[in-house]
Formats: C-alpha cells, sequence, structure tokens
C-alpha cells in the first residue's frame, strides 16, 4: 500500500534578531491510510512546527521551509501556489489544535462553522452545508446535535469544543488529519473520550492521522507508529510496540524511566516511592546547539565522539532507526 | 498512633455567591468545596485529585485560608485557625506556604530571582541583609540552582527552574506544611521527574508535609501517602495509596483510573468509559454527584446524596452501592 502522506527530508527555519533558528530538520516520515503516526517530543523539540510545515501554516518571514517534500497522494503540498494549498487545507488535509477555545470562531455558531465548510470545499448549498454539519456533530457523539449546531463555542465544555473541532476537521473527509496534542487541554475522562471517537472515526473513513503529542501514554494507546523528535530532528523511529520494548536512543529510555507509572492498573504492587530517574540539564536552544548530537551533554552515556560527530539517523534493527553512535 | 495531626480539616465548605443585575442580589452558589474532611500528619503528603473545576484548589487555598471558608474548621497542630485575627495568622503563616502551577504568573517579572526568594524573610523580619542574602543563597543550593542565579529574573529561568525558585521561596521560612497545586503539571517530562525528587529530598531531610494537588494519577500515586479523590466539591474517596489504586471502590475513582492512557502498547484495556462532562458545580445534580455519569447508579443515587463511611480502616468511600 502507497503512503497517503510521505514527507522527506523537511526543514524548516526562523530567522529571527538571535539569528537563525532550526527549528525542524531533516524530518522525513509516511502515513498509509487508517493508520496513526504519533510524533513525540517535550516543548521546542519541533512536533508543532512540523504539524505547521505540513499544513503550511508556517508564518513566512520569519519562516521558511528551506527544502524536503510533503507528498499527500503523490503531490507536493510544498510545490503548490497558495490558492491551490487553501482548497487542499480542510477537503485533503486538516488539523485540529490543542485549544479549541482559540481555533473555533468565538462569533459565529458551531454549526455554522462547519457548513462554512463543507460549502467552501464540496460547492454544497447552504441548506445541504447545514444539515452536513448537524450530521457531523452526530458523528462526533455531541447530544442533542440540531441545538448544539445553533450555540456558539462559549456555551460548551472544553470536551464538546473538542468535539465540535475535530467535527469540522472531518466534515469534508480529508485524507490525513493533523492533530496536534488534541487533548492536552482535557481532563483524563474526556481525554478517553475524545481518543476513542478519533480512533473510531479513524477506522470509518480510512483517515490517515498524525498525532503530535508530548503523552507517552496517549501514543501507546493510539499510534501504530512513532517518531521520537529532539531539538528539532527525528532521534528513533519505529512501531509503537519496538519503541516502548526496545527504546534505543538514551533520550527516549530515559524519557520511559521518568514518567511515573498508575501501578496497580498494569497489576505491578506498589512499594516504597522510588526515585524517578531524571534526565539531568534542560533542552538546547535552537539558534544554539551544540555540535555533535544534540543531546550529548544530557546524555549519560555520550562519548567524546557524541560532542564532535552528529550521530546518523540509521536502521539499527528491523524497521527500528535511531541517531545514536552508542545505539 | 495517637499523634495530633499538623492538619485536621473537618466539613471544611466554601460556597462563592453569583451575583446579578444592579443591585447585585445573590442568586445562587457556586458549590466549589461542599464539605470537605481530612487530616494530614507530619511528614506526610496527601494527595488530592480530581478533574478541572472539582474544587481541588479552592480546597488547597482555603486550607491557607488565602480564601475564607464558609464554614468548617481548620485546625493546624490542635489549634483552630478559622478565627484567628490577621495578627494571630502571621506566625502561622510561615509554616503554611504553597507552590502554584504556574511558574509563569507566579513569579514577579520585576525582581531578582534572589529578591523573590528573600522577600518572604523580609515580610516576617528574620534577620538582617547581610544574614538574608546567606540563607538566599543556601536555598538556591538547596534546591539546585546556582548561587549567580540569584542575580537573574524570572524570565531568564527555564520552566524547571522557575519551579525551583517557587520551592525556594516557599522553603524560605522553614515551613512544616506546603501545599502543592499542580506544581508540575506545567512542566515537560523529563524536567517533571527532577521537581518530583526535589520535593521528596526535602521531605525527608525537612519533615515537611504536603498536600500535593493534582489531575495526575500517577505523579500523585508516586508521591503521596494516602490520596483523596474529589468530585464537585465533595471528597468521594479517601485512601491509603497503596489500597486506593489496587482496588479503587468508588466508580469514579474506577473511572478516573481506568481513563488514564498507560505507556505500555501491550496492554489492552478494558474500555469502560464514563460519558459526558462534569455538571456544573453551580446546580450539581441532586443526590450523588455522579450518579448520571455512574454505570451503577441505582434510584437511591438519584435521590440520597452518600455520605464518607469507612469500608475498610483507612479506606473512606461515598458510595451507596459500597
Amino acid at each position: 500500500m502507497a503512503p497517503v502522506l510521505e514527507v522527506s527530508g523537511l526543514s524548516t527555519v526562523f530567522h529571527t534578531r538571535r539569528g537563525l533558528v532550526r527549528a525542524v530538520q531533516d524530518v522525513s516520515f509516511s502515513v498509509n491510510a487508517g493508520e496513526t503516526l504519533a510524533i513525540v517530543g517535550e516543548s521546542g523539540c519541533g512536533k508543532t512546527i512540523t504539524a505547521l510545515s505540513l499544513m503550511r501554516l508556517i508564518p513566512m518571514p520569519p519562516g521558511e521551509i528551506t527544502s524536503g517534500s510533503v507528498k499527500l497522494d503523490g503531490q507536493d503540498l510544498l510545490k503548490v501556489d497558495e490558492a491551490t494549498m487553501r482548497t487542499l487545507r480542510g477537503s485533503k488535509i486538516a488539523m485540529i489544535f490543542q485549544e479549541p477555545m482559540t481555533a473555533l470562531n468565538p462569533l459565529l455558531t458551531v454549526g455554522k462553522q462547519i457548513a462554512e465548510m463543507v460549502m467552501l470545499h464540496d460547492k454544497a448549498s447552504s441548506q445541504v452545508a447545514r444539515k452536513r454539519a448537524v450530521e457531523m456533530l452526530h458523528h462526533v457523539r455531541i447530544p442533542e446535535p440540531e441545538r448544539r449546531a445553533r450555540e456558539y463555542p462559549h456555551q460548551m465544555s472544553g470536551g464538546m469544543r473538542q468535539r465540535a473541532m475535530i467535527a469540522m476537521a472531518l466534515a469534508c473527509r480529508p485524507k490525513v488529519l493533523v492533530a496536534d496534542e488534541p487533548t492536552t487541554a482535557l481532563d483524563v475522562t474526556i481525554q478517553a473520550q475524545i481518543l476513542d471517537l478519533i480512533g473510531d472515526l479513524q477506522s470509518e473513513f480510512g483517515t490517515a492521522v498524525v498525532l503530535i503529542t508530548h503523552d507517552l501514554g496517549v501514543v501507546a494507546e493510539t499510534a501504530q507508529r512513532v517518531v521520537v523528535m529532539y531539538a528539532g530532528r527525528k532521534v528513533e523511529e519505529a512501531p509503537v510496540g519496538e519503541i516502548f520494548a526496545r527504546p534505543m536512543h538514551p533520550y527516549l529510555r530515559g524519557l520511559l524511566n521518568s514518567i511515573p507509572h498508575v501501578n496497580s492498573a498494569r497489576g505491578v504492587e506498589v512499594d516504597e516511592p522510588v526515585r524517578l530517574q531524571e534526565i539531568s540539564g534542560i533542552v538546547p536552544a535552537l539558534n544554539d546547539l551544540p555540535p555533535g548530537c544534540a543531546f550529548s551533554p544530557r546524555c549519560s552515556m555520550s562519548e567524546e565522539r557524541c560532542t564532535r560527530e552528529r550521530p546518523p539517523f540509521e536502521l539499527k534493527a528491523d524497521d527500528h532507526y535511531a541517531a545514536c553512535w552508542r545505539a | 498512633m495517637a499523634q495530633t495531626p499538623l492538619i485536621d480539616v473537618t466539613d471544611l465548605r466554601k460556597y462563592f455567591p453569583i451575583r446579578k443585575g444592579l443591585l447585585r442580589r445573590t442568586v445562587g452558589n457556586v458549590h466549589a468545596v461542599d464539605g470537605v474532611t481530612f487530616s494530614i500528619n507530619a511528614g506526610e503528603t496527601l494527595g488530592l485529585v480530581g478533574e478541572s473545576g472539582c474544587g481541588k484548589s479552592t480546597v488547597g487555598r482555603v486550607v491557607l485560608r488565602l480564601i475564607e471558608p464558609t464554614s468548617g474548621d481548620i485546625k493546624v497542630t490542635g489549634r483552630s485557625i478559622v478565627n484567628l485575627g490577621r495578627d494571630e495568622m502571621r506566625p502561622l503563616r510561615r509554616q503554611m506556604q504553597i507552590v502554584f502551577q504556574d511558574p509563569f504568573s507566579s513569579l514577579n517579572p520585576r525582581m531578582r530571582a534572589g529578591d523573590i526568594v528573600g522577600e518572604p524573610l523580609k515580610v516576617h523580619g528574620v534577620g538582617d541583609p547581610k544574614d538574608r542574602e546567606a540563607r538566599v543563597a543556601a536555598l538556591f543550593a538547596r534546591v539546585g540552582l546556582r548561587a549567580a542565579q540569584m542575580r537573574s529574573f524570572p524570565h531568564q529561568f527555564s520552566g524547571g527552574q522557575r519551579q525551583r525558585v517557587s520551592i525556594a521561596r516557599a522553603l524560605a521560612l522553614d515551613p512544616g506544611f506546603i501545599v502543592a497545586d499542580e506544581p508540575v503539571s506545567a512542566l515537560d517530562v523529563s524536567i517533571q521527574a527532577q521537581v518530583i525528587n526535589l520535593l521528596m529530598d526535602l521531605q525527608r531531610e525537612m519533615n515537611l508535609s504536603y498536600l500535593f494537588i493534582s489531575h495526575n494519577l500517577a505523579v500523585v500515586e508516586h508521591i503521596s501517602h494516602r490520596v483523596a479523590v474529589m468530585y464537585l466539591g465533595r471528597i468521594v474517596e479517601y485512601a491509603d495509596k497503596k489500597t486506593l489504586f489496587a482496588s479503587p471502590q468508588h466508580p469514579y475513582t474506577e473511572a478516573l483510573l481506568a481513563a488514564v492512557p498507560l505507556p505500555d502498547p501491550t496492554l489492552k484495556r478494558t474500555k469502560h468509559r464514563v460519558d459526558g462532562d462534569v455538571p456544573s458545580p453551580i446546580k450539581p445534580p441532586p443526590g450523588c454527584h455522579f450518579h448520571p455519569r455512574c454505570r451503577y447508579a441505582e434510584a437511591r443515587c438519584k435521590v440520597e446524596a452518600p455520605v464518607l463511611k469507612t469500608i475498610a480502616p483507612g479506606h473512606e468511600v461515598a458510595c451507596h452501592l459500597r
């Protein structure tokens, strides 16, 4: 099966007064229909900029996509003109954001906002579009969709707004959904509902999902394939089972060891509190990256070579890639 | 085990009036905290978990009397503090401190970090400027910051370092009790671990007690000795950590635990999801607040509010079905 979305060699920089900020460097991945690819990493690792680059929503200037291609069904999104891109956004590739309150227009009813999408992309009449909007709200399991369609975003709870945003994103059945931390602002019981919903709609519509998150629990539950980013670059990539069973990069291993677990839920006896493993130091500034491996100053396994030469991103085991001299 | 708890809270309530119209008449109340009882011993951490809007942060602030309670009693080492005046509260305030969630808004951007940490000392007239500076330097070292950073402004610190400054400020007056209100929620996971470890080290060394407020069950399980689960202003379950996480008895606790995504793809989870949203604390549902979302709810749950009852030593649950 040919992947729906194929990103290769994507690099995005920002020209700032403090110098060139290399937010995303040489990032490649591909996603098949109906599959979820998770991009994980901490703040400032470039995961959101990667997502925005796919959508061509990087403000230029100061931003600039310096190289790479983003092929959606074979068509390079980085090559098309802005007018074409506008027709593709929403109809072929759509995005949902972390904070639905800022992503929705506070002055329009939710139904109207969804209908607008349908009218614009499918050239539907306002009546048809309106019906589709209500249908979509029903689809994302919003109770009383007819009434809710007439409500404004502020009248809804956070979970409900996120559902409305998903309804809007999926209204024109895009092939790819880019979800940037879609549940980070939500409570855990609501998060579980939204993750289930995205999964169900994905299998129903065959949508490919690029899920941006910092939460390894969310990754384990939803993704088939995982890309780990650090300081703008991919440091590891593998199927989800591999990532958790045999993490290779010291950064990923550190991350996995630094999160406290809900032990009882996994049938483990709770003993006296143990110290969590820390990753010392902080993420380097993207305009002042260390030479060699960007993780080397924080890495416990770092050796001389790591501080000098950047490790290539290469195949280390069956379908398991990492960028580390020591892995 | 007949020790007096450091903090003893009984039937604490906080209602915020909703005022409307020209005369600002009270038209209703937000039942933010609706009869909460708990105690914390010296050197102990009580984890307070719940979803947004359940009143957990209000509890933290009311316990410190940063917000005045509507009713109920708060005892600190056996002495009631709810009726104390400003001057009587002052020496007590030295013993009770708070660390907030957002290290960006809880530090004055125009003050140097050293002055921020030294301010409680100044306010309470501890030592002369020289002593204070030495004390601040020691606090910086204690929380893992360099003495040179005393001259820096908050924006020059990373999120984790800022939280260390907040913790140093809370420690300045040698308190016995700290309310930690979502202290690691705004931090990246690798930094989260650093701050959690710091809090636990400090507890061991200084015999601190924490009221650790969080929505993150994994973090609460890690750091707490006992845990209270809140839902819409009430505690629905209260037990030692091991009991609560191994055998949750309240359907809400069960649902919360089931909803946490686990970082292990080999685990197939049961899909026992709770539907719906948390209802408004302005008009909480009658009877058990959780009944509209509860999959076990019976007729009785809709009319009669369950009270916390002890079902095993040290394990209390507010549910008709247990």
